[in-house]
């Protein structure tokens, strides 16, 4: 049940999960007609790692108490990104709904969350380290910018301080490094952080009780500005190099397989 | 007037990072054709020996952005000094390699500038008098080419292997250097040196074969079948990010951008997709096989041997074909 911003609402943390619908890994995409963006008629899914993010704001308010609050931006298909979070255990969410939310770039985007989340006190913000389809890694640091807060990002391990909390974030070619830092803070979480739940069936059907704001293009447009840059072409990348496909059976496959491991890769 | 290019090469306690030569050589190319000149500029504490390694490149001039707030990478730290340099100097466009630092601060910074980051490019187009970047989009499904729609400063960071260190020009003497003494704001973070986790018992660097899965494995029980293939060929077992985030394979045997760099005579990729984080960690492998069921995945681009199939129908007799030569053999 939703927590009542009351007495018992002195809780350790209150996090946001920005949260991203794209589509489905192994949905065949097709480009639209001007070459620009792929067909929208396509199967849709959460993005992986802000399921990870989710997942660990779920689990420091099991640790600590608080709330969890997840947004996402997205015609009204992206709704079922938020149930999904609300039947997994999110307090509530907030739903930025209009199809021209999808052609935001990564700053508008968070300018558009920024204005969305003005009247809510959060102590942590996280999102996945970057979207499936975009692959932009940037919603997070800017939403950081923003709301004039410290961020990190890469984060596989969060612990509470009285200062505020230490997270260990990934760095390169197997190195880590222990960050410390005040709240409000804004933290993209890295993919296996953590275990995903699955949602229980009690879940799904409290989800349907839970609080979903909508929040129209109208209250935020003032907020977002032009798009500071543009895809002006999308199209199936060339092959650079020259691949040989090999057909048949799985056994006639297998032969000529181990035939060019032998005479061509020599390995065996 | 020329537009300036400024390329932030990246150092790491006090050591260049390669892949810093890669994006001077994507700057001298792209300087080629704009008639633009390029500028670089390092940021740190103690970094004169790093300005005067990149200053022996065909650079204009080098910076070196000097203050002990400097001498640990924070976000907060490394945006400031820049933002202060940048808003000064107004280069057009500022290039970095796409690392996790960069990745890091980058976007805070070109905001911080009113400015935006087109980020992991694999390379660049110059049209008509435009710039436009390349970058994968939809995990390497698609190509994007993206433009810059204001004025600038604008920023954009290449992916490890667009541009060829070893390619990068030489000057004919060295380039000035400039010490500017940073003007850096306050570090909110407190940063604790990096360190690796327990030593890894498996070094994939060393392995002449690898037999990597990806999600096309579908179950943690389907690993054992690969793993097979693996000691068939007398090959290591790897895997894509996502089997190891399950927690079906250690994360010491993940190939990618957030685990090893591998550069076998064979890596064999079982059900591999090809995101752009694992192809960096493995694209230099002498002979790539990649077997796959979905004729579109990006990793058929840099197969040289393609299947395109059920890998479960394929690896069994596969492993059998192998047992026989090596028997024969």
């Amino acid at each position: 049940m939703l927590r009542p911003n009351g007495p018992v609402a002195r809780c350790w943390v209150k996090i946001l999960v920005c949260m991203k619908q794209v589509p489905q890994k192994d949905a065949p995409l097709k480009l639209n007609e001007g070459g620009t963006w792929i067909r929208e008629d396509v199967s849709y899914e959460v993005n992986e790692p802000d399921a990870y993010a989710l997942e660990e704001a779920l689990r420091q308010k099991e640790k600590h108490g608080g709330e969890v609050v997840v947004i996402t931006a997205g015609p009204a298909r992206a709704q079922q990104v938020l149930r999904e979070a609300l039947a997994k255990g999110a307090d509530r969410a907030i739903h930025l709904e209009d199809d021209r939310f999808v052609g935001l770039d990564a700053f508008n985007v968070a300018r558009a969350f920024a204005a969305a989340i003005k009247e809510d006190a959060f102590d942590l913000i996280f999102t996945g380290l970057q979207s499936d389809d975009y692959g932009y890694a940037q919603t997070g640091v800017l939403l950081a910018e923003l709301m004039g807060w410290p961020h990190a990002t890469i984060i596989m391990q969060i612990e509470k301080k009285d200062s505020g909390i230490r997270v260990k974030r990934e760095l390169e070619a197997g190195f880590f490094q222990f960050v410390e830092m005040p709240l409000p803070a804004v933290l993209t979480i890295q993919s296996g952080i953590n275990k995903l739940r699955y949602a229980t069936l009690i879940g799904i059907k409290q989800a349907k009780n839970k609080p979903m704001r909508k929040v129209s293009w109208d209250d935020v447009s003032g907020a977002v500005g032009e798009n500071l840059q543009k895809v002006e072409k999308l199209y199936v990348p060339q092959k650079t190099k020259k691949t040989e496909y090999l057909e048949g059976s799985p056994a006639e496959v297998a032969k000529k397989l181990v035939d060019k491991l032998r005479n061509e890769v020599r390995v065996l | 007037m020329a537009e300036t290019i400024l390329i932030v090469v990246e150092q790491r306690e006090g050591k260049l990072n390669r892949v810093s030569w890669e994006t001077i050589t994507g700057a001298q190319a792209i300087a080629a054709q704009t008639g633009w000149t390029i500028e670089a500029a390092v940021v740190g504490n103690g970094i004169a020996g790093i300005a005067a390694e990149v200053a022996a490149k065909s650079v204009a001039k080098v910076y070196a952005l000097e203050s002990p707030k400097l001498a640990a990478y924070t976000p907060d730290g490394f945006a400031s000094a820049l933002k202060q340099f940048i808003a000064q100097r107004q280069p057009k466009l500022v290039l970095m390699p796409h690392t996790y630092q960069v990745r890091d601060f980058c976007p805070k910074l070109a905001a911080s500038l009113g400015s935006t980051v087109i980020p992991d490019c694999i390379g660049y187009k110059y049209e008509g008098g435009r710039l436009l970047f390349t970058r994968q989009m939809f995990q390497g499904k698609f190509a994007a080419d993206v433009s810059f729609t204001g004025q600038g400063p604008w920023f954009a960071t290449f992916q490890n292997g667009a541009f060829r260190g070893d390619q990068v020009q030489e000057g004919a003497s060295a380039a000035p250097i400039e010490n500017v003494a940073a003007e850096v704001a306050d570090v909110r973070t407190s940063p604790e040196e990096p360190f690796k986790e327990a030593k890894q018992a498996v070094d994939l660097t060393q392995a002449e074969i690898i037999v990597s899965v990806g999600r096309g494995i579908k179950e943690q029980k389907n690993i054992d079948m690969a793993k097979q293939l693996a000691d068939a060929l007398g090959g290591e077992i790897a895997a894509s990010r996502p089997i190891c985030d399950s927690g079906w394979l250690p994360m010491e045997r993940q190939v990618g951008s957030s685990g090893q760099t591998v550069a076998p005579k064979l890596y064999l990729a079982l059900g591999i997709s090809g995101a752009i984080q694992h192809i960096v960690g493995m694209k230099g492998s002498r002979s790539i096989v990649a077997i796959n069921k979905d004729a579109e995945a990006p990793i058929f681009e840099i197969a040289d041997i393609a299947v395109v199939g059920n890998l479960f129908d394929i690896v069994p007799p596969l492993i059998e074909e192998v047992k026989k030569a090596k028997a024969g053999a």
